[in-house]
Parts: structure tokens; sequence; C-alpha cells
């Protein structure tokens, strides 16, 4: 125990995890806000396809030399809105047209980087994942977008649960309905292009469902399930980032792991009839 | 208070409603009847807005629609969302509240009382998808009756639940006529519909029938659904 509680305290004397870890802590709380609706909405392959999409906008910016996060942010955001009017058309099968579009992304963004860049370690970062590598600007963006996220989701929070447990409903009785889903999809793109830069393209999503999935094996109202994978996805980064520290192994894909634990745990517990 | 012209929907050029016209006027009980694919699903999603029709118009006077409630088909609710019976019908409320706004003490008191009308109100913190589907029912018509100010519109109400439950469940509907709302109600159960309704629309894709329950009850169409339904 004690060996942990210094563990914890020689992390913390590092100017550079403590940013870290103030971002990942925001970044991780608000991407389990806004997991719980795209989870419960079917959404969650929305959350894959615009990490990919971030991917390939990212090294379309590197190759023109261009600011990576102001190029990113408008074209994720794009993408979210297009993810979310394909999803709504019963016309196309969503699921399909999301992975042809991620994919695609990735496959054009893979191309651009081999023919400029090559495969050098910022590409390996965004791919995989640089908690430790945040600069000054970066923090104070994921700051301001994280603290965005949060403020709105709270004072939008009946709305969106309305919407999210049937939107027919809301729509019959005058709830804008595709206004709160904009929301939810404009700021899934925020949280992702910001959680790229610490979890990588290729781990994000898992921080977006994760969380939601294994507090709905417990929870079972709407309000205990939010604030479980709140706290949840919290606990998860700091144990992550702790195993990532202590036996050095990749920041994000430790998180992601311990997600998985907790999510392993959280079943058996449910299946052993725990129901809160 | 809702005037349909001329309502017509298709589905991919096939025409499901065709050029229905009718009125609701405060304090009818206006029941649509009719036989499976014969529109009346989606005349309804029409008035609420949930549907463009494809021609026709439909117009409200003196409602808007933060004041309807609604009681959907169980078959659009997901089965396995984590959500307690209170919060189900606490979103009842949630179209007369603006963005950014949280319920207060009125709210919940309207919640508490139509929990209570419903017997729902042991179920209280129990979660929606361990409920039975009748329950399920009524805790849905909970939410409804709690979003509803002036007209409430239900699509097959009574499905799902036992004939002790349904009747119950039409007398509240009356009990809230009397105290001056609107129904707009889908049904299946032709005499129910007689019983307490007090406009019929028949509709066949068209209107075929619109006009009184007494003389819906007179008509060929009851007469000839009838026979065949007592047997």
């Amino acid at each position: 125990m004690s060996s942990l509680i210094a563990l914890f305290a020689e992390l913390l004397s590092y100017d550079f995890i403590v940013r870290a870890m103030a971002v990942g802590i925001l970044v991780a709380l608000c991407a389990a806000l806004l997991g719980v609706t795209l989870v419960l909405k079917r959404y969650s392959m929305i959350g894959d396809g615009l990490s990919h999409v971030g991917f390939g906008a990212l090294a379309i910016a590197m190759s023109l030399n261009l600011a990576p996060l102001e190029v990113s942010i408008p074209i994720v955001l794009f993408s979210a809105f297009m993810l979310l009017r394909i999803s709504e058309s019963s016309k196309i099968k969503g699921d399909a047209a999301i992975a042809l579009i991620s994919s695609s992304a990735l496959a054009i963004g893979v191309i651009v980087v081999s023919m400029t860049t090559g495969m050098n370690a910022d590409v390996c970062n965004y791919m995989f994942g640089a908690i430790l590598a945040l600069s000054r600007s970066d923090v104070y963006l994921s700051i301001a977008v994280a603290v965005a996220v949060l403020v709105l989701y709270v004072l939008s929070y009946n709305k969106i649960f309305a919407v999210t447990f049937d939107e027919d409903f809301a729509k019959a009785t005058g709830t804008d309905a595709s206004r709160y889903n904009m929301l939810i999809a404009g700021l899934t793109a925020m949280v992702i292009v910001v959680g790229m830069r610490m979890m990588g393209a290729m781990l994000i999503s898992s921080l977006i469902i994760f969380p939601a999935l294994t507090a709905m094996r417990v929870f079972s109202s709407f309000k205990c399930v939010v604030i479980c994978s709140a706290v949840l996805s919290v606990i998860c980064f700091v144990i992550g980032m702790a195993i990532s520290f202590g036996i050095s192994t990749p920041a994000g894909a430790s998180i992601v792991v311990v997600n998985l634990a907790a999510f392993i745990l959280f079943s058996a517990a449910g299946k052993a009839g725990l129901k809160i | 208070m809702i005037s349909c012209r001329n309502v017509s929907v298709s589905y991919d050029g096939k025409a499901a409603v065709d050029g229905v016209s009718f009125d609701v006027e405060a304090g009818d009980c206006l029941c649509v009847v009719g036989e499976n694919g014969s529109g009346k699903s989606s005349l309804m999603k029409c008035v609420l807005g949930l549907l463009k029709p494809s021609s026709g118009e439909i117009t409200f006077d003196g409602l808007s629609r933060s004041e309807i409630g609604y009681l959907p088909q169980q078959a659009g609710v997901r089965n396995d969302f984590p959500a307690s019976v209170c919060e189900v019908v606490l979103s009842g409320r949630c179209g007369r509240h603006g963005p950014f706004s949280f319920y207060g003490k009125a709210d919940k008191a309207c919640a508490e009382l139509n929990m209570e009308r419903l017997g729902v109100t042991s179920l209280k913190r129990k979660s929606y998808r361990d409920l039975s589907g009748g329950q399920r029912q009524r805790v849905l018509l909970a939410r409804a009756l709690t979003a509803a100010d002036k007209l409430i519109m239900l699509d097959e109400p009574v499905t799902g639940l036992d004939p002790a439950m349904a009747s119950d469940m039409y007398d509240l509907l009356e009990s809230e006529r009397r105290s001056g709302k609107t129904v707009m109600m889908i049904s299946h159960d032709l005499k129910s519909a007689v019983r307490y309704g007090s406009k019929i629309l028949h509709l066949q894709k068209k209107a075929v029938f619109l006009g009184s329950a007494e003389q819906y009850a007179a008509s060929d169409f009851y007469r000839g659904l009838r026979g065949t339904d007592d047997e």
C-alpha cells in the first residue's frame, strides 16, 4: 500500500505528468458522459468512425504543415454531422456506411503520411497516443473543450435523457430532438479530437464505450449509470496511468486494459445478481 | 383544435394514407379504427410531426406540441434501457421546458400524481427494463398523462393489458376527458371505441367512415365487423 502511495507521490512530482493527469481526467470524464448516450442510441460506431476520420485529418494537416488540431476539429465536426445523418436515414445501412467512411479516412491518412513525412514519431503519437507529450497549448485547448462539454451536458441532462430514451416521444411533445442529437455528435467530435492526442486514434473510442457498458451491467437507472460511468472512467484512467508509469507500458493501451478488467468485474457482479 | 386536410402519406411511392381529412375539436374523443396496415399509425405520426405527409396539411389551433401527451406502440421503446420508472414518467415534462433547465417541484408533483393514478408508484425506483409488458404500458401511459395538458394521443393503448386493467384505463381516459382534455386514439377494440369514443374515423387508407360513435354503431362497418368479431 505504502509503495503505491509512494508511486503516486513520485508520479505527481513531475510537471508533465500532472498536466497529463489533469487533461486525461477531464477527457475521460467527458467521454464517459457522452458514451452513455452514444451506446444507448446505438451510435457507438460513430465514435470509432470519427477517430479514424480524425487521424486522416491530422495526417493531411501535418503533411501540409498546418496546425493539427485547428484543421482536424472542423473536419471531424463536419463528419460527425454527416455520420449522424447517415445513421438516422433508414435507407442506407448505417453501420456499413460508417465502416466505409472510417476505413476510407484511415486509408487516405496512411497514404498521405507515407507520401510526405513517413511514419515518424508524430504520426505514431496520433495513432497510439502520447499523453506525456502534451504541449501547453494542447492542455489549454483540452481543458476548454472538456469544461464546455461538462457544462453543456449537465445543463441539457433532462433533454438528453428524454431524447435518448424515446426520441419519437420527445419530438412529438415539443422537444427539438435533432438539435440534441447534433449537440451530442458535436461534443463527441470535440472530445475525440482532443482525446486522440492522449489515447491515440486507435484507442480513443474505447474511452467512450467502455465506461457506459460497464456501468450498465450493474446500475439500472439512467442517473446512476451516468454517474457511475463518469467515476469509473476517471478511476480506470488513473489506475491505467499508474500501471503505465510503473511498468512502462503505453499509456493509452494500459487504460483500455484497465477498462476491460472493470468491465469483466462488473459483468460478473451483474450476473451474480448485483443490481442497483 | 387539429384540422387535417387531404393528408396523404406514401412509402416508396405506395400510398399508406390517401387523402384523409378530419377535425379534432376540444373535448372530443376521436377513435381511429381499421385493420392492420390501414394507415392508422402513419396518420397519427403525421399529426405528431414524426412523419411528413406527402401531401395535404395539418394545422393546430390553440395547441402547441408541448401540450400533447403521446403513448407510442411499445415496440418503439428499447427493452434493455437503464432508466427508473420515475425518470421515465418525469421525462414527460421535458417538452414544456426550454433548453438548459431542470425539473421543478410542479413537474415532480405531476409525475407523482400520474404514477399514483396508474398504480405504478410502488415501482418508482424499479428499472424500466425489469418490468412486465403490462407494467411498461402503464408507465408509458403515466408519462403520456404527465405530458398532456390539452391533448392525449394513444397508439393502441390497451395492448398488453388484461381486461380489468384495460377497463380501468378507459375509465381514466374518460375522467381526463371530463377534466377538459381531448383524446385521439388508435384502437383495435371496436366495442370500446364505440362505447368511449365520441367520434370514429374508420380508415382503409382512405377515410371510409367519419362521424359520431352512435352513427358508427348503426353503420354496416360496425355490424359487419362485429359480426365476425363476436364469433
